[in-house]
């Protein structure tokens, strides 16, 4: 059982995910204990997996004992195991918010599917992150993104349209990738990603090389959201279900950033993507871009799940900035912000998710200081997770400012060591816009404009446990995170850095 | 020089963490105030021993040092108590305990709101004080200059009017700015050393540099620490903050924050860059000019604020950058009246805000042409807050004078008697925007009349810091030794005191 680890995750959500529409037709609430189980077990196995990758170094999973190429591979390294380990844990945490959210978002008939499709998500996402075969990924990317199109349309009135926009953008570049897959094919004759790495190394590079990387930096980078390929996700993430945008924030985009991580900086190479063609540095400047965009958007929105969807467009630019310096302490704030973003816009999403749920909208102008009385814990949440947007020390946010300042300096890239300090203050402002929102009594609200709100008043009390429960744990996570960074940088983040850094 | 021998001990993180310890408890007990107010009291006096205790030891030349692993990768958390850290974490520390009474008095004079929350943040903020001050490289000081920010800005918006909430806003402008500076330059530090320790003499020294990077490099910092520091142009802020409650603005616009700067500047000229380096590359005059530019200007901005608060704010201002000054004469004399000025300035202007905040309290007056005659009501308060503008004029035997007198000492072994006229300038100015209160106070008719004095909570404190000035201005080695500190650490810096 235990040396089949690494292909555990992926399977146990695929499994579930089907079995859970036969089992829990009759009985709804056992799709919910299912899909928890499955979360803890795949967070365990990744983490059993991450710690086998740390003590062993890499380990190359063969499925059915049909050697690569042949074969499909599955490969657990320090990076894979540490990403699993980061969007299971997440999804873990999410799972036990989604049992309450759910059931008063979503309506009875499609709490089954909900589940089902949740661990297809996941079943993608883990696959992409674990198989070292180009066209495997293809299919769990297929996976990830046809079940997150369903996941999406679940939302409020105006989601099936985000979904509809969604699906033609992710299938436009899932067809990227897939052509750009078609192209390395045509070069290397060769699908297994290590065997493309071996044979690059001796091929020098040609046009449909060229294309290929082209295509697929295009594909991903729509998955990954890099600006300007991310018309879907603003949308996307607002009209969503609270659980769904929770889950899809954190692991989404970091997905399509570890592929874009894993497939150039691994198996195309650092010379590939610097000298040959100019990969990286285009990566860097659109992120760049990405960033000041972003945060710029973000501070004009005034429905807190659209301000904190502009904020991830930047948050991901944090990562591309990162990966495209193709600098150590770059790649180490990259993936070090992978897990950070991930903790902080979990803990956001959920904190809108809880003042949906109790307020019946999750508006800033609407919000006013008797939040501070009713709902304190999420309100300190959200304090604690805005902080940590703006990095703040102790929490992780510093930390990946940090390393991602130490990149930035050690390229000598100014104006991108500027972008991402400026961005951090302009974090600052459209948190405190909220922060003030939640504390303060509000002396531009006459009162004329405040009887005008005929919203159901849900109770003037705080959310109910297994909500706060898991925005809690990430919110502490920030801060116990942050005081781990060194450790989880030096054990494990400074073995996954690419050759050739 | 004789040589310094370390020591492990945990006494520093213990003075770091007394007070946020309190936090709970002082939450907790939010429907008990005097319980409340006793963790408050409690965390000041058990901080104030720690960091006393650290003063033997020291002169022993041992210095209490504290290694808790890496922050950052290649940067350890580490807490280093040497003489700069504690002098300035003794002021802090003591100057809290009176503030603390004061703040009682103050806050139940005034049936303030959320008291709790007020006295949770001030402990927090002299956590994160004491933290600075005992910093034993960069990452740390950024860490707890980062906290400081943050844990101050309740305390700014503590009134939450809409006054109060711009305050906050265009203090976190101004403050966060100066963080990311701050990592900037920090970063940077460490990619060209591979190290962050504050060390005598220079991080810096032996690392070849170009002109330009040290200028930057140095900009960068300054632009850090030089908000907190309120060098202009970067001041603005201060007399902004002075929306928030009186004892805030005395001890953390007046001595932690504001100090926490100056401290930051001390630590990046002396300890990050070193004396050698200032003078090299010409760093220095950045320095001084900033300084005295501020040193002038702010004391005319002050001559014009009629709002007491405002004006003190000003004054301040002008005051941090005497320390400065110190720092950018680059002179062991100079480094000494500097540093006896970051605690000197603290009683004396601590007893300023004191007195303005009991004018509020008990009169509700706020501004300076509405004081006439209250000096016959409240004599003691009238007469402290006289004791302090004599000391920020710098007229014995009040402490001031001491601080200037090595100011003035370190200008002319630097051979730079330019700035002996900035200081007596600005001790005329001093003068002309202090003495015109204590006039209107004690020789005008009252235009109402007034009936005693403030509380006793609070007019104790006050006289008390008065009485320190004039105490320290006479025995400036009594007690504390804060002359000898501030002389072994000129001598530490300098290898010797001219």
């Amino acid at each position: 059982m235990l040396s089949n680890s690494p292909a555990l995750p992926p399977l146990i959500y695929l499994l579930t995910g089907i079995f859970i529409p036969l089992a829990a037709w009759k009985w709804k609430k056992l799709s919910f204990w299912l899909a928890l189980g499955a979360t803890s077990a795949a967070t365990f196995f990744s983490f059993f997996n991450l710690s086998q990758a740390l003590s062993q170094g890499s380990v190359s999973y063969r499925f059915g004992g049909w050697i690569p190429p042949i074969g499909i591979e599955y490969v657990l390294d320090p990076l894979s195991g540490f990403v699993t380990s980061v969007i299971n844990f997440i999804a873990f945490v999410v799972i036990i918010y989604a049992y309450r959210s759910v059931a008063q978002e979503i309506r009875e008939f499609r709490w089954t599917p909900f589940y089902a499709l949740v661990m297809l998500f996941l079943s993608g996402a883990n696959g992409i992150i674990m198989t070292g075969d180009f066209f495997n990924l293809y299919v769990f990317l297929e996976i990830g993104s046809l079940s997150l199109y369903g996941l999406i349309a679940l939302g409020d009135k105006k989601s099936p349209v985000a979904a509809f926009r969604y699906l033609i953008m992710g299938t436009v570049g899932g067809g990227f990738y897939l052509l750009g897959v078609g192209f390395t094919y045509l070069v290397t004759g060769s699908l297994n990603m290590g065997d493309v790495h071996h044979i690059l190394f001796n091929l020098s590079p040609s046009p449909p090389l060229i294309v290929a990387m082209t295509l697929m930096l295009i594909g991903l980078g729509i998955k990954m959201a890099v600006f300007p390929l991310h018309g879907w996700l603003p949308d996307a993430y607002t009209h969503a279900p609270s659980a769904v945008s929770a889950i899809m924030a954190p692991i989404g985009t970091k997905i399509g950033a570890y592929a874009i991580a894993r497939i150039f900086f691994f198996i195309f190479g650092v010379k590939l993507i610097t000298q040959v063609i100019p990969a990286a540095q285009v990566l860097s400047w659109l992120s760049a871009i990405g960033i000041v965009y972003g945060s710029i958007m973000a501070m004009a929105q005034n429905e807190i799940k659209r301000m904190l969807a502009y904020s991830s467009i930047a948050q991901v630019g944090y990562i591309g900035l990162g990966l495209g310096l193709v600098s150590p302490y770059g790649f180490i704030g990259a993936l070090l912000h992978i897990l950070n973003h991930g903790l902080m816009k979990a803990c956001l999403f959920l904190v809108a998710g809880n003042f949906r749920l109790k307020l019946g909208h999750s508006r800033i102008d609407r919000l006013d200081d008797s939040l501070r009385q009713s709902m304190p814990w999420s309100s300190a949440a959200f304090t604690v997770a805005a902080l940590a947007m703006i990095g703040v020390p102790p929490t992780v946010g510093f930390f990946s400012k940090w390393y991602l300042a130490l990149g930035t300096i050690e390229t000598k890239n100014w104006l991108f060591l500027a972008v991402i300090l400026i961005s951090s203050l302009l974090n600052a402002v459209y948190f405190f816009r909220v922060i003030e929102r939640m504390y303060f009594p509000s002396q531009k609200l006459t009162k004329a404009s405040k009887n005008s709100f005929n919203e159901p008043k849900m109770g003037k009390r705080e959310v109910s446990f297994s909500l706060l429960l898991p925005t809690l744990i990430l919110a502490l996570a920030l801060v116990v995170v942050g005081f781990l960074n060194t450790w989880i940088v030096k054990t494990i983040l400074m073995k996954a850095l690419p050759a050739g850094l | 020089m004789s040589s310094w021998s370390t020591y492990q001990s945990w006494i520093p993180l213990l003075a770091i963490l007394v007070s946020l310890a309190a936090v709970p408890l002082i939450i907790l007990s939010s429907r008990r105030p005097n319980l409340r107010e006793f963790w408050t009291i409690g965390a000041g006096v058990g901080k104030f021993a720690l960091v006393f205790s650290l003063l033997p030891p020291l002169f022993q030349h041992r210095l209490a040092v504290l290694n808790l692993g890496e922050i950052v990768t290649g940067v350890p958390f580490a807490l280093k108590a040497d003489a700069v850290g504690v002098f300035f974490a003794l002021i802090a520390s003591f100057l809290w305990i009176l503030t603390s009474f004061y703040s009682i008095g103050y806050v139940r004079g005034l049936s303030e709101h959320k008291q709790t929350r007020y006295f949770a943040y001030f402990a927090v903020c002299l956590s994160s004080t004491i933290g600075i001050a005992f910093s034993a490289n960069l990452a740390t000081f950024i860490i707890f200059y980062e906290i400081l920010t943050i844990a101050t800005y309740p305390l700014v918006i503590h009134k939450e009017t809409e006054e109060a909430i711009r305050a906050g806003r265009k203090y976190l402008a101004y403050t966060l700015t100066a963080g990311v500076f701050l990592i900037a330059a920090a970063t940077w530090t460490y990619l060209l050393t591979g190290s962050l320790d504050f060390i005598p003499g220079g991080l810096l020294q032996n690392t070849p540099l170009a002109s330009q990077t040290a200028v930057t490099l140095f900009v960068l910092f300054m632009f850090g620490v030089g908000v907190k520091a309120a060098i202009m142009p970067l001041h603005s802020w201060l007399p902004t903050a002075m929306a928030a409650p009186t004892p805030v603005s005395a001890l953390l616009h007046a001595v932690a924050v504001v100090k926490s700067g100056v401290f930051g500047v001390i630590r990046v000229s002396e300890f990050t860059f070193g004396p050698q380096l200032l003078k090299d590359y010409h760093l220095d005059s950045i320095l001084l000019v900033g300084a005295s530019a501020t040193i002038i200007l702010a004391s005319f901005l002050a001559l014009k604020e009629d709002n007491l608060k405002r004006r003190l704010a000003y004054s301040t201002v002008a005051h941090l950058s005497y320390i400065v000054l110190g720092v950018g004469l680059v002179s062991s004399a100079a480094l000494l009246g500097g540093m006896l000025h970051l605690a000197f300035h603290a009683t004396m202007k601590i007893t300023l805000f004191f007195c303005a905040g009991a004018i509020y309290v008990h009169l509700h007056k706020e501004k300076v042409s509405e004081l006439d005659g209250i000096g016959q009501a409240m004599p003691w308060t009238m007469g402290a807050f006289a004791v302090g503008s004599l000391g920020l004029v710098g007229l014995p035997p009040v402490n001031g004078w001491l601080s200037k007198w090595c100011l003035g000492w370190g200008s002319v072994t630097a051979e730079r008697p330019l700035f002996l006229i900035v200081l007596i300038l600005s001790g005329l100015l001093n003068a002309a925007y202090f003495f015109p209160i204590v006039y209107r106070a004690f020789f005008r008719p009252a235009k109402e009349k007034y009936s005693g004095e403030a509380s006793p909570l609070m007019v104790v404190p006050l006289v008390i810091t008065a009485g320190l000035s004039i105490f320290f201005g006479i025995f400036p080695d009594v007690g504390f030794k804060l002359f000898q500190l501030a002389k072994e650490a000129a001598i530490l810096l300098f290898g010797g005191l001219r």
